[in-house]
């Protein structure tokens, strides 16, 4: 075939071909890019915004300050805090033992770490509630409490912290490790002085995902910790309202938690900006944006000077 | 590192890892599994195959069934758009395919609900034309859309990104329109990342919640999928049928594990 | 690369592929997914909206029964319980209704008036539009270990109480006119009565969101006693759990309105009410343990008459006791739980 003239002009010299539609076809596919996500995403979370403040700022404020509003958020933001933490320690450890260590059923393990993602959120409060509520075989009974939040809370935030720290271990270069166990330095040292650093963004990403879910999750602290005014996250709290009928109330917290999780997904990006300096991983699998705009807009150089 | 320290620190890593789990993840989910069969094969059974739980479970496949197809079409297609096409709202386009990963469902399910309500901005119009969204199979199809929205995506643009453009360009070379360069050359390669995104897409439509419960109404019989029917048998005492359901759900949720597994593997090789 | 055009169409092929199957599969689902209930003939689907507690005995018993009768061949149902409130307000909202159940005739009003959904003159129906009784009952843990039996020991002895919340529950409104009624037909003044209302409030620690919620708060373990409709201590027990309940001598007459909406199949619709209040309807209803509206089906020995009992009409009816007592802003209890701190708008 040969070149048309048009194309010839608009393909640059530079490898970046391939299926590539210069002009109409781009564009077309663009717009129906946008157009999908504005349909299925953008206008209905413009019509949210829109109802937190249709009867004004002052409304829009009394709403988010009402005593069951601040009192959920507060339970929501800091439940969700604890849960991070205690899930940043233990989801390391976790992903720790999944690429350092060799025990029997390591294989089960890794695949079950992604149940709580699987599984429905209901379905999750149900078995909470069956092991540790009123009739539970144990004789734990934490159902329709605050601790109820947090258990739900770490059920279903487990997998993200693994994920993040799994493939950063994985890729982890010994060399620096050895060196420094040869030269008499403790394991906890190694650890805290480099494999902890290397193992930072991924931590970071996992948690600001891992925290994103929590303060939006429904299912799973619905029937296991209840709506009961001291135990009641965000998320139920939105709930009753939109039943009650106090659609601008429902609304303006609505506002406050997506602001929140806008704030975390920009952190993300920033870590893995951050983050995409180091050698990247294949960053397949379950876990968060394995890329993020960071790396798509940026181009990567590392592509043009192979 | 063999010194008796380092065995016993690795010991304590075990059990406190792996107690961790055993506490967190599998003791419930055995004593579901235990307390459903507890009376034998039958109540659950009963249950799910009563006309309410066979309809929760089509409805629920049905979801699936529209929601994860269209998402893999557009995942695909903005995954090869923002990877091959340099775009200064690229960066826009790929934060707002993030954003269901953040949002709550149950803001979600009130997003969706006013848009589409009595007194929404395209309500009353849709309702005039004749098209319920609301308290009916549309809204719910457009709740699981945005909530299984990234995964194809996602899953699909870093390995566009590995691959590069040298084979679709020699297919170019040899005479290869750009619809048999996707078909032989660029599918084959994302083929693994794709289904990977499609099971992953799948789970989570299956598992959808709060934004379905919120634009349904949980019209049992109607608009009922199987997480709901789980939560309104338990409301109503009937544990078998709330067990029942989680029991199948969560069999659904281990197949998808093996998938998810199989196909990372693949995927990475 | 000579493919520009087709290329372009490669593009455009895909988007308007996609832009066709959104839009088929919208369509589709819609016409697939939602039922037709106008004009269905030889059946026809109703759509049962009620409050929480009768859900059970509308999905077991009650539908199944009537559709094995003749006017009810054919007929299909579909079901959506909640608390009282919360329903109706669905409803406004566009919920899909044909036969309309709540636990108070304020959120039967509400339908009247907001949407003109319901008829005006649903209370002409037999029984004055109700479809049964019952009475507030105190649910206490086996063996009474509190000893309470009225709503005056409520307020002396120390005991953590259970009540769904009133604005988004008919079911705890019930339960408060309950304690005030009490007291007013004991002598007080309604300053006092409203008193009486608070210390029952202050010493509530939860307040979920419907009848049936706040059942399940109590066998949970919340609180010493739960403010709740005597059909719902009645399944308390058939299901095993640990409590039992006391009728007090002084309490109130629950009624709970039911009616067909403006929008529904008829004669389905109708049909299914006239079952409802049918001997063989109103047995089903006794059976799970609500009181039948027909005074000749009240088992005396299953539903013992308390000593005063009182009605709703006391006090003016709903209309009336719902803008003095429960108005979100100006009602006197909407006051009392503001003091409190609890959430006046669900």
């Amino acid at each position: 075939m040969s070149a048309h003239p048009a194309s010839a002009t608009s393909v640059p010299a530079a490898p970046r071909a391939g299926i590539r539609l210069p002009g109409l076809g781009a564009g077309l596919g663009r717009g129906t890019v946008v157009l999908y996500l504005s349909v299925i995403v953008l206008l209905p979370l413009a019509a949210l915004t829109s109802q937190a403040f249709e009867d004004g700022f002052s409304a829009f404020w009394t709403q988010v300050t009402s005593p069951q509003a601040v009192r959920s958020l507060e339970l929501t933001v800091g439940a969700s805090l604890i849960v991070v933490a205690i899930n940043a320690v233990f989801g390391t450890i976790i992903a720790w033992l999944l690429v350092r260590d060799e025990f029997p059923g390591k294989a089960a393990v890794n695949a079950v770490i992604d149940l709580p993602f699987a599984l429905p959120t209901i379905v999750a409060s149900l078995i909470l509630i069956e092991l540790y509520g009123a009739h539970s075989p144990v004789g734990i009974d934490i159902a329709l409490t605050r601790a109820a939040v947090v258990v739900a809370l770490l059920f279903v935030t487990l997998p993200f912290v693994v994920r993040a720290v799994q493939p950063l271990l994985i890729e982890m270069d010994r060399e620096m490790e050895e060196a420094a166990a040869s030269l008499g330095a403790s394991g906890l040292t190694i650890f805290r002085r480099i494999i902890f650093p290397n193992l930072l963004p991924g931590l970071a990403a996992g948690v600001a995902l891992a925290f994103a879910r929590a303060l939006g999750e429904y299912g799973s602290v619905l029937l296991f910790a209840g709506g009961l005014p001291d135990t009641q996250v965000s998320s139920v709290f939105i709930r009753s309202q939109i039943e009650s009928g106090n659609n601008v109330g429902a609304a303006a917290v609505s506002v406050v938690l997506l602001s929140a999780a806008l704030v975390m997904l920009a952190a993300i990006t920033l870590v893995q900006r951050w983050g995409s300096r180091h050698e990247r991983s294949s960053g397949g699998g379950l876990t968060l944006m394995p890329m993020s705009g960071a790396d798509i807009t940026a181009e990567k150089d590392d592509d043009e000077n192979r | 590192m063999r010194t008796a320290s380092s065995a016993r620190s690795r010991w304590s890593l075990r059990t406190l890892g792996l107690g961790y789990l055993a506490l967190l993840l599998l003791a419930p989910l055995l004593l579901i599994f235990y307390r459903t069969f507890e009376h034998g094969l039958a109540p659950p059974l009963e249950a799910i195959t009563s006309p309410d739980g066979l309809h929760a479970l089509k409805l629920s496949l049905l979801m699936v069934a529209i929601a994860v197809p269209l998402n893999t079409i557009f995942g695909v297609g903005c995954a090869l758009l923002l990877v091959r096409h340099k775009w200064k709202g690229n960066a826009v386009i790929d934060a707002i395919i993030n954003l269901p990963f953040a949002i709550s469902p149950v803001v979600i399910g009130l997003s969706l609900f006013l848009l589409y309500g009595t007194k929404g901005w395209l309500g009353p119009t849709l309702s005039e034309v004749g098209i319920e969204i609301l308290f009916s199979v549309p809204g719910m199809v457009l709740a699981s859309i945005f909530v299984s929205l990234p995964f194809v995506v996602r899953e699909t643009v870093p390995i566009l990104q590995e691959i590069g453009t040298e084979q679709e360009q020699a297919a170019s070379t040899l005479g290869a329109n750009a619809w048999q360069t996707f078909w032989r050359v660029t599918l084959p390669a994302i083929r693994w990342g794709v289904a990977y995104g499609v099971v992953l897409s799948t789970a989570r439509v299956l598992g959808e919640f709060g934004a379905v419960s919120i634009v349904s109404g949980s019209r049992s019989g109607e608009t009922e999928t199987l997480p709901l029917f789980v939560q309104k048998q338990f409301d109503n005492f009937n544990f078998a049928g709330a067990y029942g359901a989680s029991v199948l759900l969560a069999l659904l949720a281990l197949t998808t594990l093996l998938a998810m597994n199989v196909l990372k593997r693949k995927e990475d090789a | 690369m000579g493919n520009a055009r087709k290329v372009t169409r490669l593009h455009g092929v895909t988007a308007a592929l996609l832009a066709a199957a959104l839009a088929l599969a919208v369509l589709v689902a819609g016409c697939g997914g939602s039922s037709d209930s106008a004009g269905a003939s030889g059946g026809g689907k109703l759509d049962v909206v009620g409050y929480s507690t009768p859900e059970s005995v509308y999905q077991e018993s009650l539908e199944p029964a009537f559709e094995k009768t003749a006017a009810g061949e054919g007929i299909s149902f579909s079901n959506s319980f909640g608390a009282s409130g919360d329903q109706s307000r669905a409803v406004v909202a566009g919920q899909p209704a044909s036969v309309v159940h709540f636990s108070q005739a304020g959120d039967m009003e509400r339908l009247v008036e907001e949407g003109e959904l319901v008829s005006k003159s649903w209370e002409k129906q037999p029984y004055g539009g109700i479809a049964t009784d019952s009475v507030v009952v105190l649910v206490v843990r086996k063996g009474n270990p509190k000893g309470v039996h009225s709503f005056d020991d409520l307020q002396t002895k120390d005991v953590g109480i259970v009540t769904p919340n009133p604005f988004s529950s008919g079911s705890a409104r019930w339960n408060i006119m309950a304690v005030y009624g009490t007291a007013i037909n004991e002598g007080k003044s309604p300053a006092q009565a409203l008193e009486a209302v608070k210390t029952v409030l202050e010493k509530t620690v939860a307040q979920p969101g419907s009848g049936r919620d706040a059942l399940a708060a109590f066998t949970q373990g919340e609180g010493d006693v739960l403010l709740s409709y005597e059909n719902e201590a009645i399944k308390a027990e058939k299901e095993g759990e640990d409590v039992e309940y006391v009728v007090p001598s002084s309490t109130i007459l629950i009624e709970t309105p039911i009616a067909v909406t403006e929008s529904a199949p008829e004669p389905a619709a109708e049909d299914f009410l006239n079952y409802l209040w049918s001997d063989a309807g109103q047995e089903i209803w006794a059976e799970n343990g609500y009181r039948p509206v027909n005074p000749k089906l009240v088992d005396p020995k299953q539903f013992p008459t308390p000593k005063e009992l009182f009605k709703i009409s006391q006090f003016g009816g709903w209309g009336k006791v719902n803008d003095e007592f429960f108005d979100d802003e100006t009602g006197s209890v909407a006051k009392i739980e503001t003091e409190l701190g609890v959430s006046t708008s669900g």
